[in-house]
């Protein structure tokens, strides 16, 4: 759908992308996650053509991304913000157009988006008479009116209670199930497993991580296991080549512990090992969330910045 | 092409539609035409306040019988003697006062004026003139001058100013007018480009803050959203002109119909006609106040038939855009690198100096000698030549340089709307960084 390719942005004092090549494949919801000033900006407002890059290529859907894409991308930007004294109707109306949809099919749109979420009361309220929450529903639809074939939501849910928070959800699961590909920029991790098939990790200005969700999952487990255990006999001798023990919690004969077993062993090798020793209730293998993972990487990629200054 | 002419409808409309707009349309031209009348009003008030009573206390007996009650002066022969009568006026209002003349009033030609406060400057001047008339025409007497002689070696000289234009043809010019109507021109100019030109400043301002400004520039580009902001709102600043005019026009026609009923208009038409002729079988007699002043009505209103109104509105139309989309452009560029109104204003004040100066030379250098060397550089001068030029225009300037200085007005309107758009293009998407001069001129070295 979008690949970008050797991307480079130079700003005056710093290098804002440093050859970050990312690939978004259709029909995707994709995570684009970092920390505050990694770069996520800059690389959407070079999707959305507001800045060029120095360097590198953008293709969408094969073709080199040029202005007349402009009309099959909706983008929500970070900071929201409509004009303050018009009305909604019209503005919606006005974006739309910019967008290049006719002001009748605008119209007939607006209708269903408004019935949809239950706001048609507010056509002719001026945006600085809604409440904040209300202000970010119209702007989302603003961003899907002309049913754009690539959607950027840049922290889409900030600013929302719980309850719209999961009516704006569910209704980017549902644009995303009518085929549009979504990119997905945060730096809140809660909701990237819920909703993201793919992702790609930014830090300081380079790609650090990219790939599915359940891929990336898998390249961090690190065979790290809980093991609930009720001990037979005398106390368990954890001096064993097979694993290490990371944490133990016991409580009379109950027995807790968090082991990471050791590269050459397997997970048999260690109930071999315990079975004997003790009954097991419960073997739950503990997968690195995104979150973990990206923690691990910012901080990996920092010390490695501290360590070559 | 499509997109900009969406932005220009946007600017246009939610300007022209709000309530603001509409109030200073209508209230404008009447402000001017209330003033117009409050002007009038108050001289005419004024006049009959300063009314006065002047009680003559005369011993050469020969002087009052020759002084002449006006309307702003009533002589009132007095028989009491001198010190009863101050006695008697410290009772009364301010506006009575003594008039004193002594015996020797011919020889020492001095008087006394007693009145409670100060005495009124144009009363003083009013009996100082009647009582200087009373002296020459004595003198005139006892030099054996009749009346007779006196008209007919009275003369006024009458200058009939005509200006030379190229195909040698003379047409009739009055400087007094052309200095009006230039100064007019200037304020006018000057104000409006200031007007719409913050205008411009604030819309962007307003795009920035509200952060709409990244949705909008994902859909046009940026160029494309300031030069419809620009076009919106300078077609604003024509629709008010426009409305401007049809409203004084309006306002104006029924105000004389009603003010002026026809009876009356009937009459001032053979008043003048018959002063006229009067004037022409005798030229050179003293006339009555009255017919001197219609006498000059009537010239003013055949010079002002000289003045060529629409050369000058089409110019102030040709000058007014040019300077507006000069001036607009880089009030554009301001608005994008700040995030307040008041952080602007470091950058406004050096961008309007120009402006500022034309302004101030306008009511000296420029109109004191439009065609000097002053005058003609400014009006050369993109940056200068919206007012400077306008200023020249109702003195007649040849049409070559009417021409060059529009043609210096748009390539300097490119100019500034290259350099604008530059800057603009960053500073849009700049938040909460300071603008600094150094930071623009990094800003417009930016490639795209």
């Amino acid at each position: 759908m979008l690949s970008l390719r050797n991307i480079v942005k130079q700003y005056a004092h710093h290098r804002a992308l440093d050859d970050v090549s990312i690939d978004i494949p259709e029909g995707k919801i994709f995570g684009l996650l970092g920390p505050n000033g990694a770069g996520k900006t800059s690389i959407i407002r070079i999707i959305n053509q507001i800045t060029a890059p120095d360097s590198g290529e953008i293709y969408f859907n094969n073709e080199r991304l040029s202005p007349k894409h402009i009309e099959q991308i909706g983008y929500l930007p970070e900071e929201r913000g409509l004009y303050k004294k018009m009305k909604v109707g019209e503005q919606m109306i006005y974006l739309a157009q910019l967008k290049g949809l006719s002001k009748l099919e605008a119209k007939k749109r607006l209708n269903y988006w408004f019935e949809k979420l239950d706001i048609s009361t507010w056509w002719d309220k001026r945006i600085e008479d809604l409440s904040k929450g209300m202000q970010q529903k119209v702007q989302f639809i603003a961003t899907v009116l002309h049913e754009p074939k690539l959607i950027i939501l840049d922290e889409p849910f900030s600013g929302f209670d719980p309850l719209n928070a999961q009516i704006i959800q569910d209704e980017i699961l549902e644009l995303n199930k009518n085929g549009a590909t979504i990119i997905y920029s945060t730096h809140r991790m809660e909701t990237v497993e819920e909703l993201c098939d793919n992702i790609a990790l930014i830090n300081k200005s380079k790609k650090i991580l990219d790939g599915s969700v359940k891929h990336i999952k898998r390249l961090y487990q690190n065979q790290t296991y809980c093991i609930d255990l009720t001990a037979t006999g005398s106390l368990i001798d954890h001096q064993t080549p097979l694993y290490q023990l990371d944490e133990l919690f016991s409580n009379d004969d109950y027995v807790q512990i968090k082991i990471k077993i050791n590269p050459e062993y397997k997970l048999n090798d260690v109930l071999n090992f315990l079975i004997p020793q003790a009954e097991i209730n419960q073997v739950k293998e503990i997968i690195p969330t995104i979150h973990d993972i990206f923690i691990e990487k910012v901080t990996q990629t920092h010390r490695e910045v501290h360590e070559q200054n | 092409m499509n997109k900009i002419k969406l932005i220009i409808q946007r600017e246009y409309l939610t300007r022209v539609r709000k309530k603001s707009f509409l109030l200073t349309t209508f209230l404008v031209p009447l402000i001017f035409i209330g003033m117009y009348v409050g002007v009038i009003f108050l001289t005419k008030k004024s006049f009959d306040e300063s009314h006065s009573h002047v009680y003559v206390v005369d011993d050469t007996k020969d002087v009052m019988n020759k002084l002449n009650s006006s309307k702003n002066v009533s002589y009132l022969n007095e028989n009491q003697d001198l010190q009863k009568k101050i006695q008697n006026l410290q009772n009364e209002d301010g506006k009575t006062s003594i008039l004193y003349i002594p015996k020797d009033f011919y020889e020492s030609e001095s008087v006394e004026f007693l009145s409670n406060d100060k005495p009124n400057l144009a009363i003083e001047a009013e009996i100082r003139d009647s009582l200087n008339r009373i002296i020459k025409d004595k003198k005139y007497e006892s030099y054996g001058i009749t009346a007779e002689i006196r008209r007919s070696i009275k003369s006024d000289v009458k200058i009939k100013s005509k200006e030379i234009k190229e195909n040698g043809a003379t047409t009739e010019s009055n400087t007094e007018i052309a200095m009006g109507i230039s100064l007019a021109l200037s304020i006018l100019v000057y104000i409006s480009l200031f007007l719409y030109g913050s205008q411009v400043m604030r819309g962007i301002i307003e795009e920035k803050n509200s952060r709409i400004i990244e949705v909008i520039i994902s859909s046009v580009k940026p160029f494309q959203l300031m030069m419809g902001k620009i076009v919106g709102i300078g077609l604003v600043g024509l629709t008010q002109f426009a409305l401007w005019i049809v409203v004084s026009v309006i306002l104006a026609g029924v105000a004389s119909m009603t003010l002026v009923s026809k009876e009356e208009l009937a009459n001032q038409m053979m008043n003048n006609q018959a002063q006229q002729s009067q004037l022409l079988s005798n030229q050179g007699i003293e006339n009555s106040s009255s017919t001197i002043s219609n006498e000059s009505i009537a010239e003013v209103i055949s010079l002002l038939q000289t003045v060529d109104f629409p050369l000058i509105i089409g110019c102030f139309f040709i000058f007014f855009l040019g300077g507006y989309l000069i001036y607009s452009a880089l009030f554009a560029a301001v608005g994008s690198a700040v995030d307040s109104e008041t952080e602007a204003s470091q950058f406004t004040l050096p961008i309007t100096m120009p402006l500022l100066l034309t302004y101030a030379l306008s009511f000296g250098v420029l109109i004191n000698n439009p065609h000097g060397t002053v005058a003609t550089w400014l009006s050369f001068i993109p940056f200068t030549s919206p007012i400077a030029m306008l200023v020249r225009i109702p003195f007649g300037v040849p049409t070559w340089q009417i021409v060059v200085s529009a043609i210096l007005l748009i390539l300097g309107f490119i100019f500034t709307t290259w350099i604008a758009a530059r800057i603009y293009r960053v500073g849009i998407l700049m938040y909460g960084k300071k603008a600094s001069y150094k930071e623009l001129l990094k800003w417009f070295r930016y490639k795209s």
